[in-house]
């Protein structure tokens, strides 16, 4: 049913959206928090920089990261320069990869969430006294936690399914950089239909389960605090 | 008939397998210079022109990577019978974009530790005819386990190009075809493995609709002048 490779593939794809999920959920949010505030009117253009990994086809992001990440890209040279490890075949360089193809996922719910909450409560809050970094803390952040929600489980979703942008930058290496998809996509070119049907049901029901939990966790929460979706 | 001129020109829909892809582009052009007909091709992996093939895709001739994918559709009854023919026979070499890195005694060089690389990229043998050479020089040389660790792995043999050409690996296993595609300053060095230390890459071709087009087509693809075309690409003939 599974080979080892199988399972070392599943592993290191939940690792990954775990990994991706939490470091776009922390430095997407000030991010978010920003775009929904600023009244800059330049603004819109870092809107469309957020959004421009949704334009391009995976590979072909993956493609330009592959360039970027070489000895002669900007990040390679910088990383030469400094004298670091190259990233392209790494899991580090895969996660590099996932944070910005799942940007858009992750950012635009967050933007979304803050803008709906309004300056009324934030306001409110700060005729009671409380400062801006207690304002964002206690108040913006648990009237968006229905926005946290989706951008996480987004996020978790679309980097688990990632293949165009691994495919490019990860080198197929198994128990480094050789996901799901990939293993997968290794079976059907191979003719390996029963394996890739397996590892498919298996990856769809992994992921079902793990959404179901969180849809439930977060009906529970937005009943017991009171805010609708 | 007057208005016959007029009328679409017959077409033909061919899925090459991505390695051939320019080549075959080369013959299309030229088909469609001296017919009346239009070629539409469709280039990927042979293990998705194979599966799409199976589930009724419009394809009307197959011109594959291996032997194998048309060898499993003729049993299959999905060709026209005896339409599985030879087109290429592919040649694997080392290479690497910076020149004077290495030369012919490459080999003996990374047995004895004193080329120095980090990743050397070939194409996963397990998919891609050329990785499953380049496995096969590996091994004859006694430096698949010495290397397995610093291996990366392309899906086909233009990712692995890919690798290479953007410096992310210092060397690899790839085609003759792309190395000849590239311009003379940027050829680096490369190193033409003999044909005995791999089995042969052949590439075969089989026809799934029997018509007068692809009929021609094939002809015209079989013909001396085009089989030489293929040769300059950088494949050999059968």
């Amino acid at each position: 049913m599974f080979n080892e490779a199988d399972l070392t593939a599943l592993f290191i794809t939940v690792k990954l959206a775990v990994i991706t999920t939490i470091i776009l959920l922390v430095m997407g949010t000030p991010v978010a928090w920003w775009l929904a505030k600023s009244r800059w009117r330049f603004k819109f253009i870092f809107e469309a920089i957020v959004a421009l990994p949704l334009v391009l086809p995976p590979t072909v992001l993956g493609f330009y990261l592959l360039v970027a990440l070489g000895p002669d890209g900007p990040i390679g040279s910088t990383m030469g320069f400094l004298g670091a490890e190259p990233l392209a075949f790494t899991f580090t360089g895969l996660v590099i990869g996932s944070v910005i193809y799942s940007m858009p996922f992750v950012i635009q719910p967050l933007q979304n969430a803050f803008a709906a909450i309004g300056q009324r409560p934030l306001d409110v809050a700060a005729t009671l006294g409380a400062s801006p970094l207690d304002r964002f803390f206690t108040v913006a952040i648990p009237l968006a936690r229905p926005g946290f929600f989706t951008a996480a489980v987004l996020g978790f979703a679309h980097t688990i399914g990632e293949f165009g942008v691994v495919l490019m930058i990860g080198g197929n290496i198994p128990g480094e950089t050789q996901v799901v998809s990939i293993a997968i996509y290794d079976h059907v070119e191979s003719l390996e239909y029963a394996n890739a049907h397996w590892l498919s049901a298996t990856l769809m029901l992994l992921a079902f389960v793990l959404l179901i939990a969180v849809y439930a966790v977060n009906r529970k929460l937005t009943y017991k605090s009171g805010y609708g979706l | 008939m007057p208005f016959s001129e007029n009328l679409p020109a017959a077409e033909i829909r061919v899925a090459v397998a991505s390695n051939f892809a320019t080549t075959m582009l080369d013959i299309a052009r030229r088909f469609e210079n001296s017919t009346k007909y239009k070629v539409i091709l469709s280039s990927g992996s042979t293990g998705k022109h194979y599966a799409q093939i199976k589930n009724g895709a419009p394809f009307d001739i197959f011109f594959a990577a291996d032997a194998y994918r048309p060898q499993r559709l003729e049993k299959e009854g999905r060709i026209i019978a005896g339409s599985r023919f030879t087109y290429a026979i592919g040649r694997l070499v080392l290479w690497s974009p910076v020149s004077n890195y290495f030369n012919h005694n490459v080999l003996s060089r990374i047995q004895s530790g004193k080329l120095k690389f980090r990743r050397m990229a070939i194409a996963n043998p397990r998919l891609a005819p050329y990785g499953m050479a380049a496995k096969e020089v590996l091994l004859k040389h006694g430096l698949w386990k010495q290397l397995s660790g610093r291996l990366v792995r392309g899906e086909n043999i233009n990712q692995t190009f890919q690798f290479v050409k953007s410096r992310n690996a210092q060397l690899g296993f790839v085609a003759y075809s792309q190395v000849k595609s590239v311009s003379s300053s940027t050829k680096g060095a490369y190193w033409l493995v003999p044909q005995s230390d791999y089995q042969p890459i052949i590439q075969q071709a089989v026809v799934l609709t029997d018509t007068d087009t692809t009929r021609s087509f094939i002809q015209f693809v079989k013909s001396k002048k085009i089989l030489q075309l293929i040769r300059e690409h950088g494949y050999d003939t059968p």
